[in-house]
């Protein structure tokens, strides 16, 4: 008897059989009572099915794919558990760019498995709606990765043991969650504006590959490992990002005016939270990649300028913040850590005045800038360090309404004037660190009217532990805030000379590479 | 423009005058980026505005190498970007600073360490 072998389905239909099969259209319902947020945002959509999944991935394959890279992946950061991979990096200082990764960075992984989650519920297109649900699956995974990675640290360092209590509550914090909050709180459209394409596809590489790169030049094998692991789902969130803004723009020719205000604002969004890269990769790592600058030129000007040209068909523009970001690369991240170095007391990591190498490094990466601007306070920090002086700022900053971050900015085109913007609403003044930022509070006060400002919100009474006594006469504000941070003073904070990291790291390695 | 929302979208704003013990007051020192940003304080509204040049101003920026070398008789203030000329001798409310106010000084001669504006 001759057996009767079923063809085997292509991917093609596969795709549409395990996809765009499994939806239908709701007759009990109405479609807009299933999709209820859809229209409100103004954006038209009259065919769900012209959305193209370029990979046309099914679930039972992605399920495949991603079990054998966790299984890589644990693999690697057994070993390096094992063989006590973290004395192996290039110095004890790398360790607080990681601090900085898992307080500022993994939380929001976990809000963009949130927000693709409730995107993917709510587009209302089949093919959209499971790219958005493997986003979310892999945004979890990610997220996952990283705390379960540098958990490791946490045996052997200070200021990982309260990451999700400090993302919460931080000054500095306060930036990242405030932008994802932002973005969560909005329609599906403009989340998948702001995370999908802004995000995801405009300036991930400016935030996610600084730290994995970082990570290789360092010796750290088990941040590197997570990285890796998630740079092949990143190739397809950068897809869904732009196939997204294309079927948007190509649906209807009104939605063109409320995309272009999206990337203006996701751009300025996405872009100020990046300077907590650029300080990082200037100033924070050992053994540097390149410089925020050169990262800057590829990434953005490069990489972007091509990128916003390819849309310029649909009639969208380049991001109204783009040419001050491209002339701001000069200062971003001197300007950035100058304001770590200030308030160092507060922040769960060391931070430091640069060696004279480091800072010859930077002249060569910043002829123009560095040694006119920034070598000047660099050198007067230190000659104050050394005569047992080191400098703490111990009052509180006036913050940014939008990004939230102390107003340190300065005028584009004048780095010696601090950038002040002023708006009224409701006969309350409001202030913003750029036009970027005035623009964006200008188009929506009633949701910038409740940022939680952290210097604010200190003021109020509201960042003390119910234990605290304003009204006693040693009450210490400062060390009072910090107990709410759950920070020890003197452990986690403070400059990284004569921090308990720098001597156990020395200890540490010292016993691993002889008697 | 306002926001698209679903439903009414009417939320208090979050710094109101009443949640502080005292008005908050902004201030800033042109051409100087050392003290990274300008400084946001609580100061009562009878308080003169001499003493608070004199007794809140040295514990924000006395840190500063150019701060013992001010001229106040010289400083140049600024509110809201536009010039404007505290009288000393009287309070902050008289001298017109209401909440979320922000004032600035220019020290002419003095601009940071070695020039550098910080």
């Amino acid at each position: 008897m001759d057996m009767k072998v079923n063809k085997k389905l292509g991917l093609k239909e596969r795709y549409n059989l395990m996809t765009r099969d499994l939806a239908w259209t709701p007759t009990y319902q109405a479609v807009k009572d299933v999709f209820p947020y859809t229209e409100y945002e103004g954006i038209k959509i009259h065919d769900w099915d012209k959305f193209e999944d370029p990979f046309r991935m099914t679930m039972d394959a992605y399920w495949k794919y991603q079990a054998e890279k966790e299984r890589k992946l644990y693999a690697i950061m057994d070993a390096f558990t094992q063989n006590n991979g973290h004395l192996g990096v290039s110095d004890a200082r790398y360790i607080n760019t990681l601090k900085l990764f898992l307080t500022g960075v993994s939380p929001l992984e976990y809000m963009a498995h949130r927000g693709f989650a409730h995107v993917g519920r709510q587009l209302a297109g089949a093919g959209p709606r499971v790219a958005c649900l493997m986003q979310s699956l892999d945004e979890i995974r990610h997220a996952q990765t990283q705390i379960h990675s540098l958990s490791n640290y946490n045996k052997h360092y200070n200021g990982f043991n309260n990451w999700r209590h400090q993302h919460d509550r931080v000054w500095y914090l306060s930036v990242p969650k405030s932008f994802f909050d932002d973005a969560i709180s909005a329609g599906p459209f403009e989340y998948m504006i702001a995370i999908g394409f802004a995000f995801e596809y405009v300036l991930t590489n400016l935030l996610f590959v600084p730290f994995i790169s970082g990570a290789a030049y360092n010796g750290d094998m088990g941040a590197m490992a997570f990285g890796f692991s998630a740079q092949s789902d990143e190739s397809r969130h950068m897809t869904l990002g732009l196939e997204i803004i294309k079927f948007i723009l190509e649906q209807d020719p009104d939605n063109l005016p409320i995309v272009q205000r999206w990337i203006d604002k996701w751009f300025w969004r996405g872009y100020r939270v990046l300077t907590l890269v650029a300080m990082m990769m200037d100033y924070m790592l050992p053994k540097r990649v390149m410089s925020w600058k050169e990262a800057w030129e590829i990434y953005a000007e490069e990489n972007g300028g091509a990128l916003f040209a390819d849309l310029a068909r649909y009639g969208i523009k380049v991001p109204k913040g783009w040419a001050q970001a491209c002339a701001d690369k000069e200062h971003l991240s001197h300007q950035a850590w100058n304001v770590f170095y200030n308030y160092g007391a507060a922040a769960p990591f060391h931070t430091w005045a640069p060696s004279e190498k480091d800072m010859e490094w930077l002249s060569q990466k910043y002829p123009d800038t560095f040694d006119k601007y920034y070598r000047p306070l660099w050198e007067h920090y230190a000659a104050e360090q050394k005569e047992g002086k080191r400098f703490y700022n111990t009052t509180l900053p006036m913050l940014c309404q939008t990004c939230q971050i102390p107003m340190f900015f300065t005028e584009h085109g004048d780095p010696s004037k601090v950038a002040y913007r002023e708006s009224t609403y409701h006969g309350m003044k409001y202030h913003t660190c750029s036009d970027g930022c005035k623009e964006i509070f200008d188009n929506e006060p009633e949701k910038y009217v409740q940022s939680w400002l952290p210097v604010h919100q200190i003021y109020q009474g509201n960042c003390f532990t119910p234990e605290a006594n304003p009204g006693a006469p040693d009450f210490n504000p400062l060390a009072e805030v910090l107990k709410w941070y759950r920070m020890e003073m003197g452990r986690d904070n403070l400059d990284f000379e004569g921090s308990q990291d720098q001597k156990n790291f020395a200890a540490w390695r010292a016993q691993a590479s002889g008697n | 423009m306002a926001v698209a929302s679903v439903g009414k979208y009417e939320f208090a704003p979050k710094d109101t005058a009443d949640k502080f013990p005292a008005p908050l007051l902004y201030i800033g020192w042109e051409d100087h980026l050392m003290l990274c940003a300008p400084f946001c304080v609580p100061l009562p509204p009878v308080m003169k505005f001499g003493d608070m040049v004199n007794g809140a101003l040295p514990g924000m920026y006395g840190a500063h190498p150019d701060f013992a070398k001010i001229d106040w008789t010289k400083a140049e203030w600024s509110k809201s970007g536009q010039p404007w000329k505290p009288d000393f001798e009287k309070s902050l409310a008289e001298n017109g600073l209401g909440h979320k106010d922000v004032i600035r000084f220019r020290t002419p001669g003095l601009t940071g360490i070695k020039g550098s504006f910080h």
